[in-house]
């Protein structure tokens, strides 16, 4: 019905100066593009469950920081997300889990209980996680809203692309 | 829900025996029996009077009394549609009272968390290892002399 009438013509390979190469800061492009692939691992324990049930539906959409899909092995994620309150028997758990998972990795405190115990200060829950794991990003709240939870993804995605990214690292 | 339910008449008179008198305290019948009696009050409640139901055991510290501890057990009719309170006291010295698990299997389990908790030994229970608890925590936690904000943890802290 409709004449074509852009003729397709095949891409040409000659050299015209338009983007053959660029220059950037090495750390700057690993930077960028490993901010945009937040693999979580959703190390999911108490009520704050529901809270990231929300924040990973799709009317917040983490899938814009490329941080929507979770893995469900921590040796294919990239962020260690610890929803709800770990007790001192979970642990040895949540240590293993983090140490299976490769580098670069981040960790993510999401809610007062996974930042200091919140309001359990007991025989039974363990007062933060960073006791046990080192921590990049806080999120305070019980539960946080699901705004507070994409402020903390994004400020862990500055964290990421701003610091250093070791090619060859020293454990090499 | 109320004194006059007929079948609350009726246990207080069968097991007046073994348990005394009791008393309707919001809407439950509730006995409290010397610990020798709990065994054989409970068999009657569950073969004569349809408690098929064991709904949980538990324990009070009172701190400073004599004997120290009061294990309470819930009982539920399905029949009847009513529940029974036994309350036993029991020393600190020699915590211990007669396992229902020859009665009831699911007391295996809430057994073995009131011996968490509060350190109670239940007398024929074979399997008495922490079940909310970990191995090799001292103590028990709800007993009122656990200090409040004492940490036992199982992974050494960072710094």
């Amino acid at each position: 019905m409709y004449a074509r009438t852009v003729p397709i013509v095949p891409a040409s390979r000659e050299k015209d100066g338009a983007f053959e190469y660029l220059t950037t800061r090495k750390d700057e492009l690993i930077g960028w593009a490993r901010k945009f692939s937040i693999f979580p691992y959703p190390f999911v324990t108490a009520c704050c469950a529901m809270e990231f049930m929300a924040v990973s539906a799709s009317p917040y959409d983490t899938d814009r920081f490329g941080a929507a899909l979770p893995r469900f092995s921590p040796r294919q994620a990239d962020l260690l997300m610890v929803v709800g309150t770990v007790t001192h028997k979970q642990a040895p758990i949540l240590l293993k889990v983090y140490e299976q998972m490769c580098e670069p990795k981040w960790v993510m405190a999401f809610g007062v209980c996974a930042t200091s115990g919140g309001f359990y200060q007991n025989y039974a829950a363990l007062p933060g996680i960073d006791k046990v794991i080192p921590v990049d990003i806080y999120i305070p709240g019980c539960p946080p809203r699901p705004e507070m939870v994409i402020d903390g993804i994004m400020q862990l995605q500055d964290k990421i692309a701003g610091s250093r990214h070791l090619i060859v690292n020293d454990k090499i | 829900m109320s004194a006059s339910m007929p079948i609350f008449d009726t246990l207080q008179e069968r097991l007046a025996p073994t348990a005394g008198s009791g008393l309707v305290s919001h809407g439950i019948l509730v006995f409290a029996l010397p610990p020798d009696a709990l065994l054989p009050t409970v068999r009657q409640l569950r073969d004569e009077h349809g408690f098929d139901v064991f709904l949980d055991v538990t324990a009070v510290d009172w701190i400073e009394q004599v004997p120290r501890f009061e294990v309470v057990y819930h009982f539920y009719s399905t029949a009847h549609k009513v529940r029974v309170r036994l309350k036993t006291r029991v020393a600190e010295a020699d915590p211990g009272v007669d396992s229902l698990t020859p009665l009831y299997g699911s007391a295996a389990f809430m057994e073995r968390e009131c011996h968490d908790m509060y350190g109670i030994r239940f007398r024929g229970n074979a399997d008495l290892r922490p079940i909310l608890l970990y191995e090799g925590f001292v103590g028990h936690p709800l007993r009122k002399d656990y200090p409040k904000q004492q940490e036992q943890p199982l992974v050494p802290y960072r710094s």
